[in-house]
């Protein structure tokens, strides 16, 4: 059975009406905060530690054999909610001996950092895995355009990660060795 | 004009640009305080970049400078300078330029008559160090630090704009009220000091130092009427809790929204200004001025040293009370502008009358009693 | 192969009763096996269960057979978004993969014809290409060779798939295996915003979705419309869109050979159209609407209509012998009253003898149509149009159009069916639609002001038109599928297109009707 039970606020006492006391005890507070250690980081000189899953600049990596692994399935593109990402995709030519059996990548690859909000939708998207947010928090330029991450530049960022799959590799494999027509 | 008349004057011109000088270094400093004292009870370290060059090279003593933010306000003086000057098109021209000065200058004269120490030449012949030992004293300060609120008042008025508006009406509107427990508060002070039997004379406040020596501090004697004029002081001189005039939670920038660079910064300095005289005129009244501890004779000798050091001691008492000022500040929210009110009429106004009248009669009856 | 779980009401063996259970219903002997979907008859009383553990378990098994020689190229596969197997795999699969074993390896790019490449790893074998080859295109060339999962879509030695509907089999492929080579790797289905419209390639009108994004187009399919194009269309009309980006695209109004804002444009119209003597050469391309004006220009100006016909041969399917959309708009809205021929001789006489002083030109180009720069010198020629041609470069006024892809309209097609079509993407800046740019010529030349005219509104005027065919229809209510018109008196006119795919011409109706029908699929 559900009762209401209206509780009545207590009246002041006389010393908490002048707040005298409350303003003393809060004096006290703020007197033993002066003394305690600040907690203030010196920015550029420290930096603060990066934690694990943190997202930062948006990048594209290469796989350990330094193969462009973005296949340019505008899947990113797709999810951005502020439409940062923007994919000119392309494809492989028959005749490229290394990477033919990949068939498509990206012609052109840009992320408009001036738009980009780090949700990080992108790298969880991504079916690849090519596109990861990393460790770089800090950036500035000075025009609109230096701000576009161009292809170049987001592969300069994202340097080369761990891969578990190797899935064209794998398939090139395949192909060599496997149940060739 | 005789040459006697020229030296005077010459000499008197000098103190007074002195003072203005040490005044206003005191009143920018008191910025840094604020900044300072504000970031430790946050738990930050506050301004800690600032540096000359050359100061920079000194082992030790040049980092700790520049952590103490020493140069800062240095850099927010030429910051305000420099910034371009922005004037809004709908304002009042006139009365907006005349503003800020309306604000600083009535802070900066309620200087002339606050004594701030003694000198004892070899004669043994004690001169008290004050620009002008009016004494009407008190009531000079009051009668010009009331004239500040005229500042806050044009310039919200000028401003032609909505929240700069309401900061001037409250500003003038919270000034009338607390001037009238202010007055009131220091009136028993005056009964006191001047009762029958006492050494005092007039309302000038050297006599109320002098009372004070060797003897118990008013605010011993007259804790009531010392918290009163304290209240009243923050309110008088903006300062949080009370500063409706600002309030930037509301009003944006309160007088000042239309206010940038230097102009701004006057207004700025005024209210630091009006802090530091303010203290010092608490000091004056009820911490004994240069004067020692309560019962306690001055430890100096007479001479130089001596008034050094006493010019010394009333500057560290001030610089508490600015500390105190800065530390409530930091520590207690604003009041609601109906609560201000409330408080000021209904609360310190009644209460400024119990005392008043409360000390008349023990005056009164310690005359009897001292006649019979 | 969807598998489900069937069961038939209990019978008793011997009597023939039916065995009831507690409640006095008849009991359901369930089958223990799973039976195939497709492949079982409806009998009466029959219960099936397609929700049971045992019929998902058995389809997530089909499920995983078809994915296990399917490689898992999803990323880079331009089918994605709009493939029935990954939908599939999405609603009927395990959603992992137990396979470790290797994947077949097959070719990935094999040309079958000039249009369409196959990667044969994707192919699921469903032959629905090689049905529609001999059924539809009635161009046999495409067969599996090998067997089992050796299995390989090829062409037949020496053959290719290059008729003219071979990308209608990159539609039916529920798969990635087979691919326009236009279309790869341009853009993802998934941003594509598609509008739909008519082709205009010909009289039969096919339906179809022009696909675009950002206001680019990026490719063209048909939509399904049984009385028209049944789901096909030609791999020719596919490509129209080019147009749209063409070099020669006009994009400024020009007067007098310098450019020039809309509004001079049109007041030098205004000015060449208020002498006597004008010619109008209308066109097959336009729209009904726009037709509609230029018979009202017409009226207003007292000027000779012409229209010259594109003919060609026909294809019996959806490629007509008329190469223009709306032929029949301009003899329904009564723009002109004969059938068009393929050539201006009356104008090329007229202009010669010094009879037309003004000629206004709407998408057509003069000298490909028998008329030579001498007999021009004459006249002072409007052209409106999309394309730079040779009319246009001698045109003393240009009023850039817009094509079929950039603006609203309707167009009658060889049916006699009136359809609608629409805006897929935005025109070159600063230009309006046709429709609007003859309205304004109109009213200003009757000293008017031109009002805001909607095609709901205009509709509204050509409802009226008594004679016609188009009496009573307003916009609004022409449906999405199109509205079949009564050609009425304009039945009886020699229209050159033959019997076709859902289509029979009205002079041989007898002689169709004893033939077999064209197979429609």
């Amino acid at each position: 059975m559900i009762k209401t039970v209206v509780i009545e606020r207590k009246p002041l006492s006389l010393s908490e009406r002048t707040y005298l006391p409350q303003i003393a005890s809060g004096l006290k507070t703020t007197l033993s905060n002066l003394f305690k250690k600040k907690v203030t980081l010196q920015y550029p000189e420290q930096r603060p530690s990066i934690p694990r899953g943190y997202r930062g600049v948006p990048t594209l990596v290469k796989d350990p054999n330094g193969r462009e692994k973005c296949v340019s399935c505008q899947l990113c593109e797709f999810v951005c909610p502020s439409k940062a990402i923007r994919i000119t995709p392309g494809d492989i030519p028959e005749d490229d001996e290394e990477q033919s059996h990949v068939e498509k990548a990206p012609k052109e690859f840009e992320i408009d950092m001036l738009r980009c909000i780090y949700c990080g939708y992108c790298e969880e998207v991504c079916p690849e895995e090519a596109i990861f947010l990393q460790e770089d928090y800090s950036l500035s330029g000075y025009s609109r355009e230096e701000l576009v991450n161009d292809k170049e530049k987001l592969y300069e960022m994202g340097g080369t990660l761990p891969d578990k799959h190797f899935k064209w590799d794998k398939k090139k494999t395949e192909e060599e060795q496997g149940n060739a027509h | 004009m005789d040459a006697e008349l020229i030296q005077m004057l010459a000499l008197k011109v000098t103190y007074a640009i002195v003072m203005v000088s040490v005044v206003m270094s005191i009143a920018g400093y008191t910025v840094l305080a604020e900044r300072k004292v504000c970031a430790w009870m946050q738990g930050r370290v506050g301004p800690n970049r600032t540096v000359l060059p050359f100061v920079a090279a000194i082992p030790f003593i040049g980092p700790f400078l520049r952590n103490l933010g020493i140069f800062q306000p240095l850099a927010d003086g030429l910051k305000f300078l420099f910034k371009e000057e922005i004037v809004p098109g709908h304002v009042n021209k006139f009365y907006y330029y005349l503003s800020p000065i309306v604000a600083l200058v009535p802070a900066l004269t309620t200087m002339t008559v606050l004594p701030f120490g003694e000198f004892t030449n070899a004669e043994g012949l004690t001169t008290t160090l004050v620009l002008a030992n009016v004494d009407l004293g008190i009531l000079f300060v009051f009668a010009i630090s009331s004239l500040g609120v005229y500042g806050i008042v044009l310039a919200g008025w000028s401003s032609n704009s909505k929240y700069p508006f309401l900061g001037g009406i409250r500003s003038s509107a919270q000034m009338i009220s607390y001037e009238l427990v202010m007055g009131l508060s220091v009136l028993p002070v005056f009964l006191w000091v001047n009762a029958p039997g006492m050494t005092g004379s007039g309302l000038s406040l050297v006599s109320i130092v002098n009372s004070q020596e060797d003897a118990a501090w008013l605010v011993l004697v007259q804790p009531l009427s010392a918290f009163l004029f304290l209240v009243a002081l923050f309110a008088e001189t903006n300062r949080l809790p009370f500063d409706m005039p600002e309030s930037e939670t509301d009003l944006v920038g309160g007088f000042h929204t239309e206010y940038g660079s230097f102009k701004f910064g006057i207004f700025f300095v005024a209210e630091y200004a009006h802090v530091v005289i303010g203290s010092a005129i608490f000091t004056t009244l009820f911490l004994g001025g240069w004067h020692f501890l309560p019962w306690v004779a001055d430890p100096w000798a007479p001479g130089l040293i001596g008034s050094l050091l006493g010019v010394g001691w009333f500057l560290a008492k001030t610089f508490c009370l600015i500390f105190f000022f800065i530390w409530v500040r930091w520590t207690l929210p604003r009041f609601r502008y109906d609560q201000v009110m409330k408080l000021g009429w209904a609360k310190l106004l009644p209460l400024a009358l119990v005392n008043l009248i409360f000390y008349v009669i023990l005056v009164t009856y310690l005359d009897q009693a001292a006649a019979s | 192969m969807c598998l489900v779980e069937m069961g038939m009401p209990m019978r008793d063996s011997g009597t023939g009763e039916p065995v009831l259970d507690a409640d006095g219903n008849q009991k359901i002997g369930w089958i223990p096996k799973p039976v195939i979907g497709c492949g079982t008859n409806v009998a009466p009383g029959m219960r099936v269960n397609t929700d049971s553990p045992l019929a998902k378990d058995s389809r997530e098994g089909i499920m995983e057979f078809l994915l296990v020689n399917h490689p898992l190229d999803c990323p880079i596969c331009d089918q994605a978004g709009e493939c029935r197997l990954q939908e599939f795999a999405m609603d009927y699969g395990r959603g992992y993969s137990r396979f470790v074993e290797r994947k077949n390896v097959k070719p990935k790019r094999t040309r079958l014809g000039p249009r369409v490449t196959l990667d044969d790893e994707r192919c699921i074998l469903c032959s629905r290409c090689i049905r529609f080859c001999q059924e539809v295109a009635k161009d046999d060339v495409l067969g599996f060779v090998d067997r089992g999962s050796y299995s390989t879509l090829t062409c037949f030695p020496g053959k290719e798939l290059s008729n003219n509907y071979s990308l209608n089999t990159v539609d039916i492929c529920p798969v990635g295996a087979l691919t326009s080579s236009d279309f790869r790797f341009k853009m993802r289905v998934w941003f594509l915003k598609e509008s739909p419209s008519i082709c205009t390639e010909s009289s039969a009108g096919a339906n179809t979705l022009v696909a675009s994004r950002e206001g680019q187009i990026y490719r063209i399919t048909p939509r399904r419309n049984d009385a028209v194009n049944d789901t096909w269309m030609t791999d020719s009309g596919r490509e129209l869109f080019k147009q749209v980006q063409s070099e020669s695209r006009l994009t400024a109004h020009r007067s007098d050979g310098t450019e020039v804002t809309l509004d001079a444009a049109v007041a030098r119209s205004v000015e060449l159209l208020s002498n006597d003597e004008i010619a109008i050469v209308g066109s097959c391309n336009s729209s009904v609407e726009e037709q509609y004006l230029l018979r009202k220009l017409a009226d207003q100006t007292k000027a000779e209509t012409h229209l010259p016909g594109h003919f060609d041969d026909d294809d019996g399917l959806l490629l007509s012998a008329d190469r223009t959309p709306n032929l029949r708009g301009a003899l329904a809205t009564g723009m002109v009253k004969k059938y068009p021929s393929d050539n201006l001789k009356p104008l090329a006489l007229q202009l010669g003898k010094g009879e037309v002083k003004t000629l206004l030109v709407v998408n057509e180009d003069l000298f490909a149509l028998g008329i030579t720069k001498e007999q021009i010198k004459k006249a002072k020629i409007i052209y409106v149009g999309t394309h730079e041609n040779e009319t246009s470069k001698l045109a003393d006024v240009v009023l850039p159009g817009l094509t079929v892809f950039e603006k609203n309209g309707t167009f009658i097609n060889r049916n006699f069916r009136l359809q609608k079509f629409f805006q897929a993407v935005p025109g070159p800046a600063g230009l309006i639609p046709d429709f609007l740019v003859l309205n304004r010529i109109a009213s200003e030349l009757s000293g008017e002001v031109a009002e805001s005219l909607g095609l709901e509104s205009l509709w509204k005027e050509i409802g009226k038109l008594r004679t016609s065919c188009l009496k009573g229809i307003a916009y609004r209510e022409i449906p999405s599928d199109g509205l079949a018109l009564d050609p009425d008196k304009l039945a009886d006119l020699p229209y050159v297109e033959g019997p076709a795919l859902n289509f029979s011409p009205p002079k041989v109706k007898k002689a169709v009707k004893a033939k077999p029908k064209v197979a429609k699929v």
